[in-house]
């Protein structure tokens, strides 16, 4: 336990506090809690720190599922969270296991700074690497996928002296044509109808607005105060009880 | 003419009904011992029934749509018509009234015509149309003669 090599802010605990030697005014006690909490909270989070770098493993993260069309490429990306710096010796592996399938098989290996890609199994000639290990990538690149490179695909990285971790998996899914998902195009059609209504009606309303105020304006200058007499005596009548009548 | 305001409304609201019942139930396409479309697919076997959500097909989320449209139409064509009805001028027509209704109708017609072309995509095994699909038909010249009264009506007082 390197407890010993944390540092331990002594200086902000001095009972010599310059502070306290005058008279301790409101905003003098203030500022000195306000120094005794930021100390408090930098040396939890040290010990934290100090802890934390000697207990989490290494975290490789992947996605969680891939959907891809035949005939394209996919792309299956691999990064790592580790406490170490980039080490020269990361390594990153991908082994495949088909759907069905027990064992999975070993398909990229990259270590020593050379990547090695499978050229005896399902993924000769189709597979690239197309990741940057300096900055923690060990994406590699599938083309021209089909129906039975569906599978599981897992990432394991390494980065020495943090080796301690599990790998992780990423799902590929292969389909014919990409799959609707329900509600989709529902929800879309029903958007549009309603928006274009919402929008002509803003429009209407909005054309509305602008040429009664045209012409306000226009009555106002041309007819002065006799124009505004007028308007007014031409009201609604209160509405009886409604009939209607049919005419063509 | 109070009898003749009743009779239109009735006339909307049994347009309206249908195509609610029309949208909700869903027994399209049917077979003796099953029914399916526009939402779930529906079997019973030996007293069992299990139901499964429809097929997501392009199509058959448009005719979902459609559906749907036609019933908020329909519904604001109701709305708007008790609007209108109170705020009209003397002599007005109630073109917004009408213009929502035959919307409604036209979507209910484009929605079963949808349905009846495209529907060999998603359905294998039926033997005759479900009173879903018949009632959507029904629906639409109820809609669309609603919507024309609408049309030619005139506000009087």
């Amino acid at each position: 336990m390197p407890s010993g090599l944390i540092p331990f802010p002594f200086h902000l605990f001095s009972f010599h506090h310059p502070s306290l030697s005058r008279n301790p005014s409101h905003t003098d006690l203030r500022g000195e809690q306000r120094e005794i909490m930021l100390s408090v909270l930098a040396l939890t989070s040290v010990v934290l720190l100090g802890i934390a770098s000697q207990t989490t493993a290494i975290v490789v993260y992947t996605s969680w599922e891939r959907h891809a069309l035949v005939g394209t490429d996919v792309r299956l990306s691999c990064s790592f969270f580790s406490w170490q710096w980039t080490s020269p010796d990361v390594t990153f592996s991908w082994h495949y296991r088909p759907d069905g399938a027990k064992e999975a098989i070993s398909i990229f290996h990259y270590a020593g700074g050379i990547p090695y890609v499978d050229t005896k199994g399902p993924f000769r000639d189709r597979m690239e690497f197309v990741g940057n290990p300096s900055r923690r990538d060990g994406s590699i690149l599938l083309k021209n996928v089909d129906f039975a490179d569906n599978g599981t695909f897992t990432c394991d990285a390494k980065n020495p002296p943090d080796i301690a971790g599990s790998p992780s998996h990423v799902r590929l899914f292969v389909f014919e044509k990409v799959p609707v998902q329900a509600g989709v195009i529902t929800g879309a059609i029903i958007g549009v109808v309603l928006g274009l209504l919402i929008l002509i009606v803003a429009i209407y309303y909005l054309m509305r607005f602008l040429v009664a105020r045209r012409v306000f304006s226009l009555s106002m200058s041309k007819h002065g105060r006799k124009g505004k007499g007028k308007e007014g005596s031409q009201q609604k009548q209160k509405p009886k009880v409604p009939l209607v009548f049919i005419s063509f | 003419m109070l009898l003749l305001l009743l009779g239109i409304v009735v006339l909307h609201v049994a347009a309206l009904v249908l195509l609610f019942v029309s949208t909700i139930v869903s027994a399209w396409v049917g077979n003796p011992n099953s029914s399916s479309d526009l939402w779930t697919n529906c079997t019973t076997l030996n007293g069992i029934s299990t139901c499964n959500p429809a097929d997501t097909g392009v199509w058959i989320q448009a005719v979902q749509a459609l559906m749907i449209l036609s019933i908020i139409f329909s519904f604001l064509s109701l709305f708007l018509f008790f609007c209108q009805l109170f705020t009209l001028q003397k002599g007005g027509r109630f073109f917004l009234t009408g213009a929502f209704q035959i919307f409604a109708s036209l979507f209910v017609m484009s929605g079963a015509i949808i349905y009846t072309v495209m529907n060999f995509e998603w359905v294998h095994q039926s033997e005759f149309y479900g009173f879903s699909y018949i009632l959507a038909w029904v629906a639409f010249p109820l809609a669309f003669i609603s919507g024309l009264i609408y049309v030619v009506l005139r506000k009087r007082e």
